[in-house]
């Protein structure tokens, strides 16, 4: 049997840029893989991997194993699969990190299946358990109204692990490490997907991943407009962007981009404002990371208030027009 | 061309109910009872995807669950909105299993069904959330998947799906026979008619236990997981919001701003 070692983190590109998210996935693979004095690798694929493996080393990756092929230049599973499936062969590591990303939420499930593994996904936590060495994987279910801490004997051990819920180490170019260019012939004839077209439907303005503050609106919006005049108007003065719960963005009132919670984004800002947003877990397991978070709503009762520091009770249409003109008022003064 | 397609759903305490009815004892999730079970919201974007192929290519619609004790009028809604057939893995020997298990036996139920062009199943679960269990049984039949898609058109043996991805979609074309995994995109699952839900109330579904599908019992459910469940907790939240007082709302709101300044929130 082969012996397993090592963590391995499935790094991912954006712009020719490692991930936030691969930083974060280093940064937890550093503190697993010094506790039980093993290496961290990390594997970037891509058309050209470029500079990219140099960060992997400066956020802490002892091993960078690039792997480069034209089909590889945008996520598809079939090439990914045959790429990471070839390099988790080759080098048998102990535990496997992906981010809960949309490549990681695609490809994971793939990967654990293939090796007739396990796999715990969108993991708050993780830590390894003192006798066994096993993955110990904390992570939300029954849409964040709880938690469970899941192992498994099954090796490798496998985990995607939820944006910002680690943090990356600081970078430093002093770091040393070994980047290994890594040839995998990858069989197109078994790249059963055909991508046709990207279409991007990103929203105009600042990105919600990036934005200092989030102006957040739910089904008590009760249409598209107020995203567009009342929300709009007080992230404009805020410098930040428009968000929504779930139902604004299954009615269409926003588009999907637009989606915070558990199966949209995850987002951290500064400052996070839900207006008309009643608190469910579904959506709160996407804001939760936030510094300060303020709630306006008409029901005293409604969930969003357990999650706030801030709160205005009341109907939106009344307070955030009031809102809005007063810090106009002090953010000119 | 008639699409054959199965759509896999699954029974859940409905995902909707307030946060607060959600009360963990014993490591298992205890619900009162007047939360009903469901189908899966994103089971339901999985039908409604079959029942849209159906509408513009025609075909036949077999329903899939796996679990115990299913409540006959909930499960059956699968078939009162259209699906022709209902087969449901039914049995205590399939209780608590884990994506691993799940994945398992539903592949095999599906190598017994042998014929169909598309196999649709829901995102993650609205219960455990976990998002394996399609890309599983696509993995282990060995056949083509397409996640997250939100439109689906069937032309000449071929899938043309629209996949979200984070900033916009991508236009995916697939080969038949494959399994495709629904998101939100698609809208919601049509209302049953009168005339559906008399038709449904006069099927019956088709139960197969473990061995009608070529599975022991040390293989599913509990027995044949290959994660364990080491714990299941609620973290303790402590409400510490201070609620902005005003004469009336708007003063609230301009209260509000005043606070933020102070504070040197903004």
């Amino acid at each position: 049997m082969a012996e397993y070692r090592g963590i391995l983190v499935c790094g991912e590109l954006v712009g020719g840029k490692l991930a936030s998210i691969t930083t974060e996935l280093l940064g937890c693979g550093r503190k697993l893989a010094d506790e039980i004095k093993e290496d961290l690798s990390c594997m970037l694929a891509s058309d050209s991997v470029g500079e990219a493996s140099k960060e992997a080393i400066a956020y802490g990756a002892d091993r960078v194993y690039t792997v480069e092929h034209p089909t590889l230049k945008e996520y598809q599973a079939d090439s990914y699969m045959q790429a990471s499936e070839k390099l988790v062969k080759d080098t048998s590591p102990r535990v496997i990190l992906m981010g809960h990303t949309s490549m990681g939420r695609d490809l994971a499930p793939r990967l654990a299946f293939r090796l007739g593994t396990s796999l715990t996904t969108d993991c708050l936590d993780l830590s390894l358990d003192p006798e066994a060495n096993l993955l110990v994987q904390t992570r939300p279910v029954y849409g964040g109204n709880a938690q469970a801490i899941f192992t498994s004997e099954f090796m490798p051990q496998m985990a995607t692990v939820r944006t910002k819920a680690m943090s990356p180490l600081e970078r430093d170019d002093s770091r040393k490490g070994e980047v290994i260019p890594t040839k995998i012939d990858i069989d197109t004839s078994k790249v059963r997907t055909k991508i046709l077209e990207t279409v991007k439907e990103e929203a105009v303005g600042i990105k919600l991943e990036d934005a200092p503050v989030i102006v957040s609106g739910g089904r008590g919006m009760a249409g598209p407009e107020p995203f567009r005049t009342t929300l709009k108007e007080l992230a404009d003065l805020l410098h930040g962007a428009v968000g929504a719960s779930r139902p604004p963005a299954d009615n269409g009132w926003v588009p999907e981009a637009l989606h915070i919670g558990l199966t949209g984004k995850i987002v951290a800002p500064d400052i996070y404002i839900a207006i008309a947003i009643s608190g469910a877990s579904q959506h709160t397991a996407g804001c939760t990371g936030s510094k300060h978070i303020i709630a306006i709503n008409k029901d005293p009762e409604a969930n969003i208030f357990r999650e706030a520091e801030l709160g205005v009770v009341g109907k939106y249409e009344d307070v955030v027009p009031a809102l809005t003109s007063k810090l106009k008022e002090l953010l000119a003064g | 061309m008639p699409v054959n397609m199965i759509a896999c759903c699954k029974q859940v305490p409905d995902p909707e109910a307030p946060p607060s009815v959600f009360k963990v004892a014993d490591n298992k999730m205890t619900l009162p009872p007047d939360v009903k079970p469901v189908i899966g919201q994103y089971e339901e974007f999985a039908l409604e995807a079959a029942l849209k192929v159906k509408d513009t290519n025609g075909g036949k619609i077999t329903a899939l669950s796996l679990g115990n004790n299913f409540v006959r009028d909930v499960i059956k809604k699968a078939l009162a909105v259209g699906s022709d057939e209902l087969i449901l893995l039914e049995d205590e020997a399939f209780e608590g299993g884990d994506s691993w298990s799940t994945a398992n036996a539903l592949a095999m139920a599906i190598k017994k069904m042998a014929e169909y062009d598309i196999i649709f199943c829901g995102r993650q679960s609205s219960d455990w959330d976990a998002g394996q269990v399609g890309l599983g049984i696509a993995e282990i039949l060995e056949i083509p998947a397409v996640t997250l898609a939100r439109k689906v058109e069937v032309v000449d043996g071929k899938a043309k799906v629209e996949r979200v991805i984070p900033d916009g979609y991508q236009v995916v074309e697939v080969t038949l026979p494959a399994l495709i995994i629904v998101t939100s995109g698609i809208g919601a699952l049509r209302y049953a008619t009168l005339k559906g839900i008399m038709a449904a109330a006069k099927k019956q579904p088709v139960i197969w236990k473990p061995a009608d599908i070529g599975l022991e019992t040390s293989q599913i459910g509990a027995a044949g997981r290959h994660s364990k469940l080491d714990k299941l907790f609620q973290p303790v939240k402590e409400a510490k919001c201070e609620i902005i007082e005003g004469e009336t709302p708007a003063e609230a709101g301009a209260n509000l701003a005043l606070k933020l300044r102070e504070a040197k929130l903004l």
